[in-house]
């Protein structure tokens, strides 16, 4: 959920999204979902000359399954609190398992 | 809460993973994005000819193939001369 949360922060800024089929998209990011679909608007494919294919299209959805990366621009991330946060979901996700341990009761 | 509502009904653009592209009208889709979209084209790409149109009809297709949807601005769209376009195929998606 860190992830989701720490992109729900980026809505309204400028971002890229690399695609697993080499295709890099820019524009400003308008909604994220809990499987990190995003949604961008006023896109722009970074090489149009070599993919022509979206030149009709300003706002598309993509599927977080084939998103290899977001490139993020810097002053808009807080490097050292998502640290502290991701340190912190770790330590409470490691807790939640000591509480249930996977080992049966004993039968009394 | 669905991110894809407002496209209904609307042309869009879907790059699957294979690397095709289907523009078509879409109908419907549930939360794993599989959709359904009616009066379905297939836009080929080549470097060296023209963008061929095939002619696909009604597509259900499975939300794990859907790489991209793309809502088209239909203006924008007509003013395309797909006749002189010119571009590499897409690459299919590596996972």
């Amino acid at each position: 959920m860190l992830f989701y949360s720490f992109f729900k922060t980026q809505v309204g800024q400028h971002v890229t999204v690399e695609l697993k089929n080499d295709l890099a998209i820019q524009g400003v990011l308008e909604s994220v979902d809990q499987f990190l679909n995003f949604k961008l608007k006023d896109i722009k494919v970074v090489d149009e000359e070599r993919y022509p294919h979206m030149l009709s299209v300003k706002n598309c959805f993509v599927r977080g399954s084939v998103v290899r990366y977001v490139q993020l621009s810097p002053p808009t991330v807080d490097t050292a609190l998502l640290q502290d946060a991701a340190r912190r979901e770790a330590q409470s996700t490691q807790q939640m398992q000591q509480a249930k341990p996977n080992v049966a009761p004993p039968v009394a | 809460m669905s991110q894809l509502q407002p496209y209904v009904d609307c042309k869009v653009s879907v790059v699957m993973n294979d690397g095709r592209l289907v523009v078509g009208i879409l109908r419907g889709l549930d939360q794993t994005t599989n959709i359904i979209m009616q009066s379905c084209q297939e836009r080929i790409f080549s470097e060296d000819e023209a963008v061929e149109v095939v002619d696909l009809g009604l597509y259900m297709i499975r939300g794990d193939n859907i790489a991209l949807i793309g809502l088209i601005d239909e203006v924008a769209d007509a003013a395309l001369d797909l006749d002189s376009l010119r571009g590499e195929p897409l690459q299919p998606v590596k996972h």
